[in-house]
């Protein structure tokens, strides 16, 4: 059973395989079995200013086109392996993308794909589960296992949209939907690093009073006068000049309210802060060696306690995206698990904010897929659009990601000695 | 000092001090402290409370009253829904509560022992609902759509529910021995696939969707031989799944303190490393580990799915996946802490309805159950705040207890 598991240090076959396969079903179902019918690519809306020629192409020629390019990449895969070189994870990332456009081709047949709209869509439903993996990334870095994103995104997003109707200024909800999630990271800080609590436990438990507490809260008081209580409305979208007039990148990204511009934000900012600032190989210490940071004079409960608590900003504004950036009102258990996604996100983009964005994107494009399909072809039964994002997390963990490595000192309370 | 500890003499005073520090104390002041958050939220949120507070300077009995009241109120009903219902007609009316907390509590018990295990081993099994789902589609099939002879059928059927989840589980486990898929993330993503799946199930008429079901997602109830026989006559709902719950306590008990099986699992669960080098195959255990955790949640799946008269609907897991994760913290994943929580939350399960007759939302027994948990997972915290002594290693305990029980320990 364990025979190829000994071989660490040679590269594994596990991904150029799943690559392989994967290209092999493209190449079989959507190409070869694919219907011809035409599918259109609409880059550009009506009413733009710029306007772009639809690309019309085959449903099943663009099928083969994408598996055999798939299954090149596959192969490249297989030499990296072969030659022992890591392949970059670059590599994956092109080749979703490659794949979710032959799955929205074969979804299409006969039908306009709004690529804009589409893309935009998946952005801005992503926007709490990159927010969510940020708050996830800055704790676990430090060493503090965060299963409490669902909870920070849920109280996140009572205090958004109850705040701003109480106050009729939808600034003030942010804020305060921003500072609760901080104060709820905080206790999961202090529970993990005064208390030495099992920090999973903690996790847990904080969505258990995250869910109870806002449900209590919404039943017992904002359902009794939700137009008093419950009705922000949603930020203004805001339009770029010129740059929101470029075609596909102009609504995608210059086209959008202010959530979205923040969470990219403060992804590259995080990035940066945690890759090429002495503040953010400190943090990175303390979640690796905790021990060796205090030597060299790093307080390591400071640190975590602050990384913590600040990640809580993060996952509260998420929060905010989810009533006051999108739905314009609280529900109950709105979050639907979005905060686990997220904790997903985390894992699958290896502790690191670009590629958890880009894994959440995934998701974002799946939801977005699965209300999209449902219109243009109700064939496909909704059950199985809605498992893709799922299926392709495990086979991406299983096939890309593998052992990955979390922090050394994720989970391990440090005690000082 | 004395090197005999039955020929010391007792020390009251230290062996008070053992039992304050112990983990029973800490965790009846944990139910105690939830509790007060609990009533905490009910009187915040009350009504006449605020209003009082208002001439709160002139008239403090009231705002008291008033907060005593809402408190009464709220915890009553819980206990009249749950435990005792005074106000019934009948004795048979009165003790109606206690065995819905009863019926309540078998599938959370079950899928707490599930979880429990994980626990143990160090694996953290976020997927009892995907694990409970996989029961209900293997043990609704076996009860909409075999005919078998009575007895048989249920027996089969519960077979079918444990065998649909500890597969689940087993899945997660290999993924996880074989290419190291941290298991959080397998459990979680099965959880959507597998209900999105259950859902298509239920949509199509050929599959598990009833005949009568007209456009809903909902199955045909189960046939009459394949539900689990009631045990007080048909005017309790309480049936033989509180037996399995029992039975899977005792199972539980026997196979992590006393079979080898449990030893190993332990084993690994202290140290996989350590464990591997005493010749545990910790790959093969996590798989073992993962299906047996999953097979305790397929015990709750037949519950489900062979309980109700009207067949199961896409909601028909009722959270117990993720309450399994509460209730096996909460009993330290030990075989008399699972039974212990399991019949709590099976209490508020039981007293929700009579809480909302009263006017106060039953979420804020989701508030309790979080906070009892989150105390009992803060020792020093606990300590803190009643000044309880730290962890005592005096052996005064069992000294104390060899004299009351004479025929002693080992």
């Amino acid at each position: 059973m364990s025979t190829e598991t000994k071989k660490e240090t040679r590269e594994s076959w596990k991904t150029p395989t799943v690559m392989g396969s994967l290209a092999a079903v493209v190449l079989v179902f959507f190409g070869i079995l694919g219907k011809p019918e035409t599918v259109s690519f609409e880059l550009t809306g009506v009413r733009e200013t710029v306007q772009l020629p639809n690309i019309d192409v085959a449903s099943n020629i663009l099928g083969i086109a994408s598996g055999i390019l798939l299954l090149a990449m596959a192969g490249f895969a297989a030499l990296q392996v072969a030659r022992n070189v890591r392949s970059s994870i670059w590599l994956s990332v092109v080749f979703g993308a490659i794949a979710l456009v032959a799955l929205l081709g074969w979804l299409a047949g006969g039908a306009v794909v709004p690529v804009a709209f589409i893309l935009g869509s998946a952005l801005v439903l992503a926007v709490p589960i990159i927010l969510g993996a940020m708050a996830g990334v800055m704790s676990e870095r430090v060493g503090v296992v965060n299963i409490a994103i669902e909870g920070q995104l849920l109280t996140g997003a009572f205090m958004a949209s109850v705040v701003s109707t109480l106050t009729g200024n939808q600034i003030i909800g942010i804020i305060s939907a921003m500072i609760t999630a901080a104060l709820f990271s905080a206790v999961l800080a202090v529970f993990a690093i005064r208390f030495l609590a099992q920090q999973i436990i903690v996790g847990v438990v904080l969505n258990v009073l995250a869910i109870g507490i806002t449900n209590f809260l919404y039943q017992q008081w904002v359902t009794e006068d939700e137009s008093a209580t419950n009705s922000p409305g949603t930020l203004p979208i805001i339009h770029i000049p010129f740059l929101g007039d470029i075609p596909i990148i102009g609504p995608v990204l210059f086209q959008n309210r202010i959530t979205v511009w923040l969470a990219i934000a403060i992804v590259i900012v995080l990035w940066f802060v945690l890759f090429k600032t002495k503040l953010g190989l400190r943090a990175r210490a303390v979640g690796e060696n905790p021990l060796a940071a205090d030597t060299v004079g790093i307080n390591v409960g400071r640190t975590r306690f602050w990384w913590v608590t600040l990640g809580g900003l993060l996952a509260g504004l998420g929060g905010a995206a989810l009533t006051i950036g999108s739905s314009g009102s609280f529900g109950r258990e709105m979050s639907g698990g979005l905060g686990f996604i997220a904790l997903a996100v985390v894992i699958l983009g290896r502790w690191h904010p670009g590629y958890a964005t880009a894994a959440a994107l995934l998701f974002g494009f799946s939801i977005i897929l699965r209300i999209w399909a449902n219109q243009v072809s109700p064939g496909i039964p909704t059950n199985f659009i809605t498992m893709v994002p799922y299926i392709v997390t495990i086979i991406a963990v299983v096939g890309f990601v593998g052992r990955s490595r979390p922090p050394a000192a994720d989970g391990i309370p440090y005690v000082k000695g | 000092m004395t090197k005999s500890v039955n020929k010391e003499p007792i020390d009251w005073n230290a062996a008070l001090k053992e039992i304050l520090s112990g983990g029973v104390t800490r965790t009846v002041v944990s139910v105690i402290l939830g509790f007060a958050v609990g009533a905490f939220f009910m009187i915040i949120s009350n009504r006449e409370f605020l209003q009082s507070l208002g001439y709160f300077f002139a008239d403090p009995l009231s705002s008291l009253r008033a907060a005593g009241d809402v408190v009464g109120a709220g915890y009553g009903a819980l206990i009249q829904g749950s435990i005792y219902n005074p106000n019934a007609a009948t004795f048979e009316g009165a003790i109606r509560p206690f065995t819905e907390t009863l019926r309540l509590a078998g599938p959370l018990i079950a899928a707490g022992l599930g979880i429990g295990l994980g626990f143990r081993v160090g694996l953290f099994n976020i997927g009892g609902t995907g694990q409970l789902v996989s029961g209900l589609i293997w043990a609704t099939f076996v009860a909409t759509r075999m005919e078998l002879p009575p007895v048989i059928h249920f027996v089969v059927a519960i077979v079918a529910a444990i065998v649909g989840a500890a597969l689940v589980g087993a899945f997660v486990g290999f993924l996880k021995a074989r290419t190291g898929a941290n298991e959080v993330i397998t459990t979680i993503m099965l959880n959507y696939i597998i209900v999105s799946f259950f859902n298509f199930l239920l949509t199509d008429n050929a599959l598990l969707q009833g005949e009568t079901a007209g456009g809903y997602t909902k199955s045909d109830p189960a046939f009459e031989t394949a539900r689990l026989p009631y045990l007080l006559g048909e005017s309790y709902a309480l049936n033989l799944g509180f037996v399995l719950a029992i039975a899977a306590v005792v199972v539980y008990w026997w196979l992590m303190e006393r079979s080898t099986i449990g030893f190993r699992l332990r084993a690994v669960g202290f140290s996989p490393s350590a464990a591997k080098t005493a010749g545990i195959n910790v790959e093969r255990t996590f798989v073992l580990a993962l299906g047996l955790s999953a097979a305790f949640v397929g015990i709750a799946a037949a519950n489900q799915a062979l309980s109700s008269t009207g067949g199961v609907t896409p909601t028909s897991h009722a959270g117990i996946g993720f309450d399994a994760i509460t209730v096996a913290l909460l009993g330290g994943s030990s075989a008399s802490g699972v039974l212990l929580a399991g019949l709590l939350f099976g209490a508020f399960k039981a007293g929700s309805s009579a809480i909302q007759i009263v006017g106060i939302s039953p979420d804020v027994l989701g508030i309790v159950q979080g906070s009892i948990v989150l105390f009992i997972a803060a020792p020093p915290l606990i300590r803190a705040i009643f000044r309880l002594p730290p962890p005592q290693t005096t052996s005064m305990l069992s000294a104390l207890k060899s004299k009351l029980f004479s025929r002693g320990g080992k």
